[in-house]
């Protein structure tokens, strides 16, 4: 498929990774964390890992919107579709979170009127088809799908819905990866930066990065060979002892963002003080709430939500996995008491989350680099 | 953390776990990830139909069971609902569906289908010029089938307890040809075959339910496999066992034939024959078309010697043109498909968890 294959030539790949390792130093490990869950799908579902040579090990980081929303949330989010009369409308990785009790599928067996949607716009439709109905969009993502859920609220207002509202749980990526370089457990080289949020917030949020921890960060896009010429450009930098931020994925992330974007995003919605992430526990300043002036639309406004914190599973490791400490397979539970099937975890939910990816697509990977003889 | 398990000893374990031969049914209520064709519609299938039901006859759980003999010839029998929404698709309709469904589930055994009988469940306001076209396009598909449709019933449940127009279909065929066929017959060094496209079917529907603004020439396969696969088993002596890849796609049919023959199969990613429009309707919704329903597609293991004689054979026939061999079996590591990708790396691709897609057959 045109502007598909490309990115995914094999050949081509053969060839960058020849220069990858042209350039690893002997002896010397590299960490290199992608941020972004896209690309740990990406990761994995192409087999990135059997490109690299050994030196290089790729960690996997937080920025998978459904893994890090606490389960406090999702049990907020079946109270709200579990109401009489509420259309509750969601992405579909939601569905299968686990709650504490049951997942949104599981309300949906119970009778609850839980819709899949690709975008919070068909949720506006839904409205508007069902006026009598309360119809609720779960919002979840970080600054990628915080537009959208933006322009859908602007869309509502100018067009006087009055049956919709928006629970929203957007999070931002910043804040998280200083919570992770604030991590003592965790030595990082580089970072892999988020192709698609950083089309909306652009490159200039993570020269701190670049600047106070002198840690190489290249914008990456989600084709195979982005990931892997993306590595290739932070040894690059490595090996010429740089630390600057760079855009491997400048077809589409402009250095300044989408101003339009983020103009939507800030009429719309501002700040919450504090934000609990599944795993990493509160963080300042790390998610969106809807503005005083969207309160009609504000489901937290509308619905009373129980808005209880509720402790992760004790067995549950997803927040080391988030932050990259551990491995998935170094969960105590992964593979056992979670799987993709029956999630503990929500790293076990998400095609995103590192533990679904390695789970579903990487169980192979290091044993065939062990044992080159099988497969 | 005192865990001193390796990586290896963790996927050993989880290899474990996946083969135990019966899965738990531990969920109280049936979800939709219960009839997605993955592992939830095994564990319903093992630890509660067949656990309730199970005889001989129907625990090897093919696509269809062999009777014992009441003349000269084994007869094979099957099963199948339709339950797709909408009814009305491009390329086909629930009707032309549900009998092709019956008729394949025969002549994946290499059965030669003769009747159906069939229920509809109809819900009350459906037009019945609806059900004419229904009916018609099932006559239709009988007569391109060669199948008598022998028998029947039909029932009206009200509106809102149904969505417009259910339809099973039981089939009866026999086997002549006197050869095992099935994953015990699978032997490492093997090729897989794949007669067409994938995807093709479960796109289509997906589309055509609407919603997702997205626009496709695509159409469904549902198409009736009993040439091909008389074709195929003309051409080779040595098929081992053939399979129509419905709901779960390729990817849940090899991962249950890859468990059942203790095998490992190894995907080529390049040659799996797939539409762009559907690689592309698939990028956009996150889906692989590996785990996307097929409705007029088989799915046939043959010995490496007779490769070419089943590839030309299956494209020799209009349903079979762009057949391909997709992958091999080897015998390590068991029980599990593995796909080398076109990037160069190699991944799992293991059944399915959940439920990817709407309604679809």
């Amino acid at each position: 498929m045109k502007f598909v294959d490309e990115y995914r030539s094999g050949d081509v790949a053969a060839h960058v990774a020849e220069q990858i390792a042209a350039l690893v130093e002997p002896r010397r490990r590299y960490k290199i964390m992608e941020v972004c869950g896209g690309h740990t799908h990406t990761i994995y579902k192409h087999g990135i890992e059997d490109l690299l040579p050994p030196e290089v090990e790729l960690v996997h980081g937080p920025g998978c919107p459904v893994c890090v929303i606490p389960m406090g949330r999702q049990d907020d989010a079946i109270a709200i579709a579990e109401r009489p009369g509420v259309i509750f409308t969601t992405f579909g990785d939601m569905l299968r979170v686990p709650a504490s009790s049951g997942s949104l599928l599981d309300a949906k067996a119970r009778g609850a009127d839980v819709r899949m949607v690709y975008s919070p716009l068909d949720a506006l439709r839904v409205a508007r088809e069902n006026p009598d109905r309360e119809v609720v969009f779960f919002a979840i993502g970080f600054e990628t799908t915080a537009p959208s859920t933006a322009v859908t609220l602007l869309r509502a207002r100018e067009d006087r819905v009055r049956n919709f509202s928006v629970f929203a749980n957007h999070v931002t990526i910043i804040p998280a990866i200083r919570a992770i370089l604030g991590s003592p457990d965790l030595r990082l080289d580089g970072f892999i930066g988020p192709g698609h949020v950083s089309t909306v917030i652009g490159l200039k949020p993570y020269r701190w990065i670049a600047r106070d921890h002198r840690k190489p960060v290249v914008v990456s896009g989600f084709e195979p060979l982005d990931i892997l010429q993306s590595v290739y450009m932070i040894l690059q930098q490595l090996a010429a002892g740089r630390s600057e931020v760079d855009n491997q994925y400048t077809r589409v992330v402009r250095p300044d963002g989408n101003p339009r974007a983020l103009r939507a995003i800030a009429e719309t919605m501002e700040l919450r003080t504090t934000f609990e992430w599944r795993g990493l526990g509160f963080i300042a300043q790390s998610a969106l709430k809807l503005r005083a002036e969207f309160a009609d639309w504000d489901a937290e406004v509308r619905f009373d939500v129980p808005g209880i914190r509720v402790a992760d599973p004790k067995a549950c490791q997803c927040g080391e996995v988030l932050k990259g400490v551990i491995k998935p397979w170094e969960c105590k539970v992964f593979g056992t008491a979670c799987t993709p099937d029956r999630p503990i975890g929500t790293c076990m939910v998400s095609s995103e989350g590192a533990c679904a990816a390695y789970y579903n697509f990487g169980r192979l990977t290091r044993r065939r680099n062990r044992e080159p003889a099988s497969v | 953390m005192g865990d001193t398990r390796t990586e290896d000893d963790v996927l050993a374990a989880i290899e474990r776990r996946r083969r135990r031969p019966h899965f738990k049914l531990m969920d109280e209520h049936i979800t939709l990830s219960h009839g997605a064709g993955g592992k939830a519609s095994r564990a319903l299938l093992e630890a509660l139909i067949v656990r309730e039901l199970g005889n001989p006859v129907l625990a090897p759980l093919g696509d269809h069971a062999q009777l014992p003999p009441a003349g000269d010839l084994p007869l094979a029998l099957t099963t199948d609902a339709s339950v797709v929404a909408p009814i009305f698709f491009p390329g086909g309709d629930i009707g032309e569906l549900a009998v092709n469904g019956a008729v394949n589930d025969l002549a994946m055994g290499g059965a030669r289908p003769l009747y159906l009988s069939t229920s509809l469940i109809l819900e009350e306001g459906l037009a019945v010029a609806d059900l004419r076209r229904v009916v018609q396009s099932m006559a239709a598909a009988a007569r391109a089938a060669g199948v008598v449709i022998a028998a029947g019933d039909t029932k009206v449940v009200e509106r809102g307890k149904a969505d417009g127009l259910y339809i099973t279909t039981t089939g009866v065929g026999v086997i002549e040809h006197g050869r095992r066929l099935g994953p015990a017959q699978i032997r490492p060094g093997d090729r897989v075959l794949l007669s067409g496209t994938v995807g093709d079917h479960g796109m289509a529907i997906m589309l055509a339910r609407g919603g997702l603004e997205l626009e496709a020439a695509l159409e469904s396969d549902t198409a009736p496999l009993h040439e091909l696969a008389q074709l195929l088993l003309t051409a080779s002596e040595h098929v081992r066992c053939m399979r129509d890849p419905t709901r779960g796609g390729v990817a849940t049919v090899l991962n249950e034939l890859a468990l059942a023959a203790e095998v490992a199969i190894v995907l080529d990613e390049l040659s799996v024959p797939v539409r762009p429009e559907v690689t592309g309707a698939c990028e956009l919704l996150g889906i692989d078309p590996l785990y996307v329903a097929n409705e007029g597609k088989l799915i046939a293991i043959v010995a490496p010697e007779d490769e070419q004689a089943a590839l030309a054979a299956l494209q020799s026939h209009p349903l079979g043109t762009s057949a391909a061999v997709v992958g091999e079996v080897r015998a390590e590591p068991p029980g599990m498909v593995v796909l080398e990708t076109a990037f160069g790396g190699t991944r799992v691709v293991d059944m399915l968890a959940g439920d990817p897609l709407p309604r679809i057959c």
